[in-house]
């Protein structure tokens, strides 16, 4: 294919780089430095897409983030990507690229015979057209909306690029680098101010790139070049392209998008494809802008029907004609710049003005250039299907009101040119204001909230000197705050040419006995009729209207569409355009990848990993990990090709018979210290503490304010003001918040001081009959005996040199001891344990079989402190003082919390003695009862009972105190299993627990 | 994100904080008798208040201390931070 609509020379791309790309499977060629849609039009191809709602064919709107048509989805390196606007992807080798919401191709689509069924598609035809019969809901409609719904197709596959974030602080942050963004960034920046600039697109410069000026004896373009080099020399300068600063939050936060990779045809190694900047600026300078917006005709949605400063930037950026037969519709000078780059470039344009008689000095360049200019003429209507081929003009009345007599003239392309609207989107944001400009028919920012100003055209400022003027200024005068430096920067001399105000007219009326479809938010199909619809309807607020119309939405967000949606408002109800409001403009400006905004916490990385000193020594002996919290435990040993629950049924039965070993390092530690540490332990325990001896250890519960049992978990004292608290694994960071806060807050006398040791510690719990003669071996200097260390004692050992800490204390209810080392010579210490315990048949265990050892001991866990429980229904009301205060003792005496039928723990037995009983399972009476079947309590936890050799179950009972020899069902819906169960009580082995103590 | 002033380490970002609840409810002091409703204003009820509001924060991944912060609930503004022991005036 040839470019031959490329101009034989201009632009600013680079001609001696051929690329080559693929658009819907064919093949074409542009240059460096085009965008897919600059390349596109180059070759000839307008038809890119096919519209959301009635299928209608879909062009090219812009050049730049506005643009609602040019949507495709986006192959690249073997991945693909959805919703790229063809405006923004700039062109790569190889790039590949088709056409969305059509099928099966653009240029024959069956969904296009919705543009035949528009009358079943009104306003808010979502909540109308579907309603009736119900049940066609889940077959016919859904399916149906879903399909024709959406844009691109989002990829299931994993995304291997990278994405990272980075946190940056400034003095001074500027978004965008056209001339206000460029004047007060470079005098920012001469203060010695810490600045970022900002710049959406890869070229700076904005609209210095496309205007006839002269700043300082310099083109537009060549001052723009010479300020971005400065400011790229200077240390205290950050300048970015293909960075959008598209959220302005609380405090002064910003955050920018910056696109490293999406322009390459593959991402560099080592390089992310995106980065995500969240940027604290002391000052924000806002220098976003304008867009150009359009005028309200028929079929205005056509191809080829185009914002007129787009088709200049195709020109004077990338050498590209958007057609050869242009028609120009303005009500502003703006049309006649437009016109006189065509006419430059050898190409005739016709400029319909809807002014009388206006006069400027761009018009009067426009009319010695022997330009057709019709005053007071209008386009009724664009006519062709797929492309532009002529016009619907007509004579519009001096009160706007009258059309003439319609003429058909022959045209490739219509330029509309509305005036400017501000982008006022990060001002907004940023909770400013805006108030109404009536001069420029626009929402400018009004008070500012946060420290932003915004400059330029954002700020509804349109000539060229006046905005350098103030951009110099406001540039100064903030960085100068800041860093007490004025270096003040002399001001250039500016030549542009002066323009005269527009025509405030924004929409043609119909001629008689025509029903033109006219678009006001082309991404979603709203047309005028739409509107008035739903103001017929009853929506009054600017808000409903949107939603209820979809004015406005999806990926362009009506950078289009809002305003002309406004004032055919406010002219329908008879209001002035502030009175109606603009809707609330909400980050991101423009879309923004997920995968931007996660960055590097994506699967393994969305949390830390962490390891016990001893992890190397499970991997070595083929432990299978689970997660604990943030931890790695070994969750069963797997010796040969046992499976989970024989592994776990091995280990467990180990632990009865002989001596198994568990890494416990994971427990939450405190180390708590000063005189008061009894005291502090008192009152935020439930049972007493002050009198527990030095070299004892204890096992309380922690309450929260509200009665509900927090934590649980034992505590040594280790010498008079020392103590060594332990907690779940899962609560230790919420506990240790916990203890602090009572102790800067609630009791600020007390003299202790509280750290987490958990990383400091390893620790490795040594259960069974024959863990004693483990010890023994560990420790032949210290008196191990029962006499010696009894049941809940405490001492330090000497173990081959390391100092160790040993708790007599047991998860297991076997008989069992706890051996913490400090971490380093945790590896050392678990060796020396398998190694003593070998003649004893000691074998490690995993986080399975100390479930099932606990489940069967009855020794509650997380899933029974699970946040819903008081002590009384884990039968820890033993553990109650009565005689002192305690964190959420006050709630316990609640009317539920004491009521007599009261939830309590149970143990849970299969009559069958064989059916295991899943987790979360319902306990009922009545398995036949009618639904809802009354639930009167629920499986916390199973596991199988190694001791009597059948499944048991714990189970939080209603009234569980009197449910002892009672037969119930267990249902569970989700496994289809119906359960006949016997209660028993919780502590199915050893209820006496002598076996702890012996 | 906000920009909270830790009193002990300066300006910092919300990510290092977590969230604390209403600075003005006083716990009642143990041991000390307490009506039903006394207890339940003190466990539960809590007024959501437009405007500057007296909050805890806890500075989780800083020095860990507890502050006070006075924030405006509808504007987000912080107008004053104190520590644990200064007394809301």
């Amino acid at each position: 294919m040839t470019q031959s609509f490329r101009l034989e020379s201009g632009g600013l791309i680079n001609r001696d780089k051929k690329i080559s790309f693929k658009f819907n499977g064919k093949n074409y060629y542009g240059y460096e430095g085009d965008t897919l849609a600059s390349a596109l039009i180059a070759n000839g191809v307008h038809l890119i897409g096919r519209s959301f709602k009635y299928h209608r064919p879909r062009g090219f709107f812009g050049a730049g983030v506005d643009e609602p048509y040019a949507i495709v989805q986006l192959y690249r390196n073997g991945e693909t990507e959805p919703n790229i606007k063809a405006t923004e992807q700039e062109l790569f080798e190889g790039l590949e690229a088709k056409s969305v919401n059509c099928w099966p191709s653009v240029n024959f689509d069956v969904g296009a015979i919705n543009n035949f069924l528009k009358i079943f598609l009104p306003a808010g035809f979502y909540y109308k057209t579907f309603m009736w019969p119900k049940s066609f809901w889940y077959k016919i409609y859904e399916p149906f909306i879903r399909r024709a719904a959406g844009l691109g197709t989002a990829s299931i596959k994993h995304d291997k690029e990278r994405y990272e974030h980075k946190y940056e602080y400034c003095d001074v942050l500027i978004t965008g680098s056209g001339p206000s963004g460029l004047a007060s960034a470079y005098s920012a920046a001469k203060n010695g101010a810490k600045v970022i600039l900002a710049e959406d697109k890869s070229r700076f410069g904005g609209t210095l790139l496309t205007s006839e000026v002269n700043i300082g004896n310099q083109s537009g373009k060549e001052w723009a070049d010479s300020i971005i080099s400065e400011l790229k020399e200077m240390p205290n300068v950050t300048v970015k392209n293909r960075s959008q600063v598209f959220g302005y939050y609380d405090h002064n936060m910003l955050v920018m998008s910056e696109r490293i990779s999406d322009h390459l045809p593959k991402t560099k190694k080592y390089h992310p494809k995106q980065r995500l900047w969240y940027i604290r600026a002391k000052e924000v300078l806002i220098s976003s802008g304008s867009i150009e917006r359009p005028i309200v005709f028929g079929n205005n949605d056509t191809p080829g029907v185009m914002l007129s400063s787009a088709a200049k930037e195709y020109m004077k950026v990338y050498g590209v004609l958007v057609g050869k037969k242009p028609l120009i519709f303005t009500n502003n000078d703006s049309g006649y710049e437009t016109a006189i780059e065509f006419k430059k470039n050898g190409v005739d344009p016709i400029i319909l003005d809807t002014r009388k008689e206006p006069q400027s000095e761009i018009i009067e360049e426009a009319k010695n250039m022997n330009i057709n200019i019709k005053n007071s003429y209008v386009v009724v209507a664009a006519q062709g299907y797929k492309k532009v081929k002529s016009a619907d003009i007509a004579k519009i009345s001096d009160d706007k009101e009258e059309l003439g007599s319609v003429e058909n003239i022959k045209c490739d392309c219509i330029c509309v040119s509305g005036f400017w609207t501000p982008t006022i989107h990060l001002a907004s944001q940023s909770g400013n204001k805006t108030k109404f400009n009536e001069e420029i028919d626009a929402f400018v920012p009004d008070i500012s909230k946060q420290n932003e100003k915004t400059l330029g055209a954002a700020n509804g400022i349109y000539t060229l000197e006046e905005t350098l003027k103030d951009s110099f200024e406001k540039g100064n005068l903030l960085s100068k705050k800041i860093t007490n430096n004025e270096n003040k920067v002399s001001f250039p001399n500016v030549v542009e040419k002066k323009s005269t105000v527009h025509d405030k007219f924004w929409c043609v009326p119909l001629p008689k006995g025509k029903n033109y479809k006219r678009f006001l938010d082309f991404q979603n199909d709203v047309a005028v009729s739409d509107i008035e619809i739903a103001l017929k309807e009853g929506y009054r607020s600017i808000e409903h209207v949107k939603r209820y119309t979809t004015l406005g939405m999806a990926t362009d967000q009506g950078k289009t569409s809002n305003l002309n949606g406004l004032q055919l408002v406010s002219k329908i109800e008879n209001k002035v355009v502030p009175a109606v409001g603009h809707t609330t403009f909400r980050p991101p400006y423009s879309p923004v990848s997920i995968g931007a905004i996660v960055g590097r916490e994506v699967g393994k990385h969305s949390k830390p990993t962490r390891k016990s000193p001893m992890h190397s020594w499970h991997e070595k002996n083929n432990a299978v990990f689970v997660d604990a919290g943030v931890w790695l435990r070994p969750r069963y040993y797997k010796c040969g090709d046992e499976n989970l629950f024989e592994a776990s049924k091995r280990e467990a039965k180990n632990v009865r018979t002989n001596v198994g070993v568990c890494d416990v390092t994971t427990l939450g530690k405190i180390d708590i210290k000063g005189p008061d540490a009894a005291e502090l332990l008192n009152r935020v325990y439930t049972n007493a503490w002050l009198k527990l001896p030095v070299g004892k250890a204890r096992y309380g519960v922690m309450l929260r304010e509200d009665g509900i049992v927090m934590d649980d978990g034992t505590t040594t004292r280790i010498s008079e003001n020392h103590y060594h608290m332990t907690t779940t694994t899962a609560q230790a960071a919420n506990v240790l918040s916990h203890l602090e806060y009572y102790l800067q807050l609630v009791w600020p006398e007390l003299n202790v001081n509280v750290v987490s040791t958990t990383e400091q510690w390893a620790g490795a719990a040594i259960a069974g009959p024959k863990s004693r003669e483990v010890l023994k071996k560990l420790f032949p200097k210290s008196d191990v005996t029962n006499e010696g260390l009894p049941f809940m004692g405490y001492m330090e050992g000497d173990l081959f040199g390391v100092k160790a800490k040993i708790f007599r204390i047991s998860f297991s209810g076997e008989l069992a001891y706890e051996v913490n080392v400090e971490s380093d010579y945790g590896y050392f210490m678990w060796e020396k344990i398998i190694e003593a315990g070998e003649e004893f048949g000691i074998q490690p265990y995993g986080t399975e079989a100390l479930s099932n050892l606990r489940i069967e001991m009855g020794h509650v866990a997380g899933s029974e402190l699970d946040g819903r429980t008081i002590p009384y229904d884990n039968s820890l009301e033993g553990l109650l003082s009565k005689k002192k205060d305690f964190i959420g003792k006050r709630s316990l005496s609640r009317k539920a919390f004491a009521a007599e039928d009261r939830q309590k723990i149970v143990g849970v037995v299969p009559l069958d003695k064989k059916t295991s009983i899943p987790e979360g399972s319902h306990l009922v009476k009545d398995s036949n009862a009618p639904l809802p079947n009354p639930k009167l309590g629920y499986i916390s936890a199973s596991c199988w009972s190694v001791e009597y050799d059948n499944p048991f179950s714990l189970a939080i009972l209603k009234d569980g105190k009197n449910m002892i020899g009672e037969k119930l069902f267990v249902m569970s819906p989700l496994k289809n299993k119906v359960i006949p169960v016997e209660i028993v009580s919780s502590h199915y082995v050893d209820p006496k627990g002598e076996r702890v103590r012996s | 994100m906000l920009h909270i002033k830790c009193p002990h380490c300066g300006m910092r970002s919300q990510n290092e904080f977590s969230y604390g609840g209403d600075a003005t409810v006083k716990r009642p002091e143990l041991g000390k008798e307490i009506s039903d409703q006394d207890w339940d204003n003190f466990v539960y009820n809590r007024k959501s208040l437009r405007g500057k509001h007296w909050e805890l924060w806890q500075h989780l991944s800083g020095c860990r201390q507890w502050i006070k912060v006075q924030r405006d609930t509808a504007t987000h503004e912080i107008f004053k931070t104190l520590k644990a022991n200064e007394e809301i005036s």
